[in-house]
């Protein structure tokens, strides 16, 4: 298991996760977020080769209410 | 039958232009602090809004719910926007992300400076629109309102210049009337009266001043009956675009009589 940032709190991943793997265990559907992984966005064509390492700060981010 | 009377009956404000888009509402409409789904997405039917804002967070990980699958793509068009930015470089990134999200190049820029009257920092917003604008964004920028500084934001290429009515979320109304008029008259861009609207008669007055729309989302979704006000507005903001091509008539200190001065009995 490796450890890294997952906004802004810790969170436990499999050693050689990739993002697509990252986002098949959160409860949203994965075409509904962003992803950015230290401050550079992984573009959704890349998610499933881009293997996040120890310490990785990542963030996903979706659309909520908002004026 | 008066056919001109008829066909001035049936008709609906034109539609607003913003760059190379033609929206059917002129009344932009937000998507927070509903009680639940049900009633923003009818309070946003009631509305009669095309343009719905949206804001960008982070995802909660213990929640299946998303926005996204309650809001009708076909029928809405998303606005994302920056709220909750203090700095350009912030505002710069949510609008990267919500590139990556799929809403396109269109944003409602808004850069604050202070968190309790989140009035706008012009300094960051004028530097964060010149970026956007060079990458390619729509940028809808919120503003105070210093016709300057519109001025400013105008000459950055802003696709819209929206100065506030009053303070986000105030309810306050129009509190310049003196200001926004002047930044009517000297710019050329589209200005939409964005953020402090608390009634009706507040969309009214902006549109009378000539404003060209006005975004709102407090005052529909706070009210005791949000469907009623989103009506309300709807066809509060029609009432003043009409209003403000009519010609009204001029403010006399006394009186005009309305009926004819000959003829009284008794004279």
């Amino acid at each position: 298991m490796i450890e890294v940032l997952l906004n802004g709190a810790a969170h436990q991943l499999a050693s050689g996760s990739t993002v697509s793997s990252l986002l098949d265990q959160l409860p949203i559907e994965p075409t509904a977020v962003a992803v950015e992984r230290n401050r550079q966005i992984v573009p959704r064509s890349l998610h499933s080769s881009t293997v996040i390492e120890v310490g990785d700060h990542l963030e996903v981010v979706t659309i909520v209410g908002g004026g | 039958m008066n056919t001109e009377t008829t066909r001035e009956t049936d008709t609906r404000p034109d539609p607003l232009v913003l760059g190379d888009r033609t929206f059917r509402s002129r009344l932009l409409v937000g998507t927070g602090k509903y009680s639940d789904h049900e009633t923003m997405n009818a309070a946003l039917a009631a509305s009669g809004c095309e343009v719905v804002t949206v804001a960008i967070r982070r995802v909660d990980l213990s929640s299946e719910d998303n926005l996204l699958t309650h809001l009708d793509r076909d029928r809405y068009f998303l606005l994302p926007n920056t709220a909750g930015c203090f700095n350009a470089e912030d505002a710069i990134r949510v609008c990267h992300l919500s590139r990556e999200l799929g809403l396109g190049d269109w944003v409602k820029l808004e850069v604050l400076g202070d968190k309790q009257t989140l009035l706008p920092d012009p300094i960051g917003t004028l530097d964060a629109c010149k970026t956007l604008v060079a990458e390619g964004f729509k940028v809808l920028v919120y503003s105070s309102d210093d016709p300057v500084m519109a001025l400013r934001l105008q000459d950055a290429g802003a696709t819209s210049v929206m100065p506030a009515g009053s303070p986000i979320g105030s309810g306050q109304g129009i509190l310049n009337r003196n200001n926004l008029a002047i930044i009517l008259e000297q710019l050329d861009v589209p200005v939409i009266i964005d953020a402090g609207v608390g009634t009706a008669s507040d969309v009214t007055i902006a549109m009378e001043l000539g404003a060209e729309g006005v975004l709102l989302n407090t005052g529909i979704a706070g009210a005791q009956d949000p469907i009623s006000m989103a009506h309300a507005m709807r066809h509060a903001l029609d009432a003043g675009w009409y209003a403000a091509r009519a010609g009204r008539i001029p403010r006399r200190r006394y009186a005009q009589a309305s009926s004819p001065t000959e003829g009284v009995l008794g004279e």
